[in-house]
């Protein structure tokens, strides 16, 4: 194992962190999608590196995957629907973004305690990078909890999944590959009954504003 | 042939057919061929289970035993008794013009696509499939919410979409600590998440590792299950659908979340030995049936009000399972048979109340017993079943976690108690006012299928008053699994 690996996994975490940080400030939908792809693509880099140390074949096939799915064919179709619903305006978070990031840092300091004591039981090359992993999910669940539209929603569910998926990488190198298969279907499937979704929606009030969504309560 | 491939292609297989042939007249009927298929193909793998005890397929990539073979047939019954009570409910939401040839399409291939994932998710011995099968009950049912197309369908779709997805996120991490634990007794590969592999190594998998993941798992399944707090999708989901998939979502699928959360407990029981799991559950079951009852009140759409039933429901079971031991084990088990049974026969009666009068507001629903007599009696013993009211098999599988709480929680005693009665003023109350009463709706063009509605109540009846010898076995074997 040579000792550069793991500096190179530890560096493109931190740019993962990064990204899933100025995801969070985005305001303007375009370049999420944008930021987005960055994401996936720090992803599959990262999971080259652990899989050329590791010779691990399967990791191939699952960075592979990533490449496809969450790179290339999301981003893709994201697109497409921006433009068939001509959503390009600004995003408007429900809590201001200086607020957002202090929330932010919190989370990863959270997710920093959490995770300290399964790091050091983990076997991978990556383990030091399981406290970012879980940070990038609780940074997308902030994201998610923050916007009032629908299409940045969709994205804080994705950049979950790319936490997800390098959280598997960085403790146990990767979920067995038939699980792997599994996830990306369901997610596939899903990116698509959203995009059905966002349609009906759009029908429904003319705009995107998850707000419009607000009236099941229980006095009604 | 193994009748395992049978339970779980002929709903996939049914379900791709009928997604290209469901617009048309005889599709309703395909759907119910489907279904039988299924049942009778779950009687047959029940029988040899019970007979030669658990066994593997395709390799140990599924693992049949008691306690997986009882839902498996709960589930296929269920299926095939909605699948009956759909073909004249949609017909008459096809004359109303509220489903169109397209949106039956959808329904009758979702429906079997649906029963496929379940089966999946009970007969998968890997957990990692397990969590992908949940994830695509969740997708196959989605639409369905939605598919009126109405305001609020929309946002309860949304709602079900987004907050099961995050829900079903957090059981992925779970999995995930799982696998770094499994990876370190037996060296990562397919196998080692595996549940019957999990299962012998169970006492050598690392105690921290295990509880972090059990807390991730129950929080992510739990979200499935409508667990308090994490239940703000489910009355929603459960209204706004087609009363069919009411009757599905709330009869089998919080069986199927709740089956995989006991699963996992078994494991994290072995890796821990300090009762963590039971008491999580415990307190999660409690707090479950104690705002699902107070809840009950509130309610002005019946569709609502049984949702909210269906999570003091839950928690109960919830609450049976983390007692433990034989017993509130075996009331556990009781209480899922009963409560699927009960609750999709209630939500039959209450399509067919609901186009009666062309409302879910339970204020303007009257007098079902004049307008049509076999839907307000089945109305009525529906409600008293559900509200555990002797003779019913609701009210042994109470009486039987009441008793063991009382020896093993007794301050939990009253409380439960507590929520019984308030759930049975709330509910009886409204039912009363909606079964009698004067009204002047006319009677639906195409008579509705008692048959489910009945054979359901019949079943629960019996299960109240005397459970066959076989079944009992049969329980008992599947309390082995869990308890052991």
């Amino acid at each position: 194992m040579t000792p550069l690996a793991p500096q190179i996994v530890n560096l493109l975490a931190a740019i993962l962190l990064l990204v899933t940080f100025a995801m969070l400030s985005q305001r303007r939908i375009l370049s999420l999608i944008h930021l987005f792809t960055l994401h996936g693509a720090t992803l599959v880099a990262s999971a080259l590196v652990v899989a050329w140390v590791t010779h691990d074949s399967e990791l191939y096939y699952s960075a592979a995957l990533t490449l496809a799915l969450k790179v290339i064919l999301i981003p893709w179709i994201l697109h497409k629907l921006i433009l068939r619903l001509n959503v390009k305006w600004d995003v408007e978070p429900l809590i201001n973004v200086p607020m957002t990031m202090l929330i932010g840092i919190v989370l990863v300091i959270i997710a920093f305690n959490l995770a300290l004591p399964i790091s050091q039981l983990s076997s991978s090359i990556a383990r030091g990078t399981l406290g970012i992993a879980l940070a990038c999910i609780l940074l997308s669940f902030l994201m998610m909890i923050t916007r009032s539209k629908a299409v940045p929603q969709v994205i804080g569910f994705l950049s979950m999944e790319n936490g997800l998926f390098f959280s598997a990488m960085a403790a146990t190198n990767g979920m067995p590959m038939i699980v792997e298969l599994g996830i990306a279907l369901d997610i596939l499937v899903g990116i698509l009954i959203l995009g059905v979704f966002l349609f009906q929606i759009r029908e429904q009030f003319d705009n995107l504003d998850i707000h419009n969504l607000e009236h099941l309560k229980e006095e009604d | 042939m193994d009748p395992l491939l049978w339970v779980l292609f002929t709903p996939l297989v049914g379900g791709i057919i009928l997604g290209l042939v469901g617009q048309r007249d005889t599709a309703p009927n395909l759907n119910v061929v489907c279904s039988l298929i299924t049942f009778s193909a779950a009687v047959i793998l029940t029988v040899r289970i019970i007979n030669n005890g658990p066994l593997f397929s395709f390799g140990k990539l599924f693992f049949i035993d008691p306690l997986n073979v009882f839902l498996v047939t709960l589930t296929a019954f269920v299926g095939l008794t909605t699948s009956i009570f759909s073909r004249p409910y949609m017909r008459v939401e096809r004359d109303h013009g509220k489903m169109t040839p397209n949106r039956l399409r959808l329904y009758h291939s979702m429906f079997q696509l649906f029963m496929f994932t379940m089966f999946l998710a009970l007969m998968t011995n890997n957990l990692g499939i397990l969590w992908v099968a949940m994830e695509g009950a969740t997708l196959a049912t989605v639409l369905l919410v939605s598919v009126y197309r109405t305001v609020s369908s929309l946002e309860a779709a949304w709602k079900y979409f987004i907050l099961c997805g995050v829900g079903i996120a957090l059981a992925l991490f779970g999995t995930i600590l799982l696998y770094l634990a499994a990876d370190r007794q037996l060296g990562g590969g397919t196998d080692a998440l595996l549940w019957t592999t999990l299962n012998a190594v169970k006492s050598h998998l690392d105690p921290a590792i295990m509880s972090l993941a059990f807390v991730f798992l129950l929080v992510g399944y739990g979200t499935k299950m409508g667990l308090v707090p994490l239940h703000s999708w489910l009355p929603d989901a459960h209204a706004e659908g087609p009363t069919p998939i009411s009757a599905v979502l709330s009869g089998l699928l919080l069986n199927v979340a709740l089956y995989a959360v006991l699963r996992f407990k078994v494991l994290t029981d072995g890796a821990l030995h300090n009762g963590m799991p039971g008491k999580l559950l415990i307190g999660f079951g409690l707090l479950s049936v104690l705002v699902a009852t107070f809840s009950l009140s509130r309610q002005k759409d019946v569709k609502r009000m049984f949702s909210y039933s269906s999570i003091e429901h839950i928690g109960i079971m919830t609450f049976a399972f983390g007692i433990g031991g034989p017993v509130a084990t075996y009331a556990g088990l009781l209480h899922m048979t009963v409560h699927s049974l009960v609750k999709s026969a209630i939500f039959f009666t209450v399509g067919h109340a609901c186009q009666n009068a062309g409302t879910q507001v339970m204020a303007d629903i009257r007098g079902l017993v004049k307008v049509s007599p076999t839907v307000g009696w089945g109305m009525l013993f529906g409600s008293l079943a559900i509200l555990g009211m002797p003779p019913f098999g609701v009210f042994s599988s109470e009486f039987l976690i009441l008793t063991t709480a009382m020896r093993e929680l007794p301050w939990a005693t009253p409380i439960l108690i507590l929520a019984l009665g308030v759930a049975f003023a709330s509910i009886f109350g409204r039912v009363q006012g909606m079964v009698f009463g004067e009204t002047t709706a006319k009677p639906l063009a195409h008579s509705p299928a008692l048959l489910p509605v009945f054979a359901h109540l019949g079943l629960a009846l019996l299960l109240g008053l005397y459970i066959p010898t076989y079944l009992n076995l049969w329980f008992l074997q599947a309390v082995h699994m869990i308890v052991r």
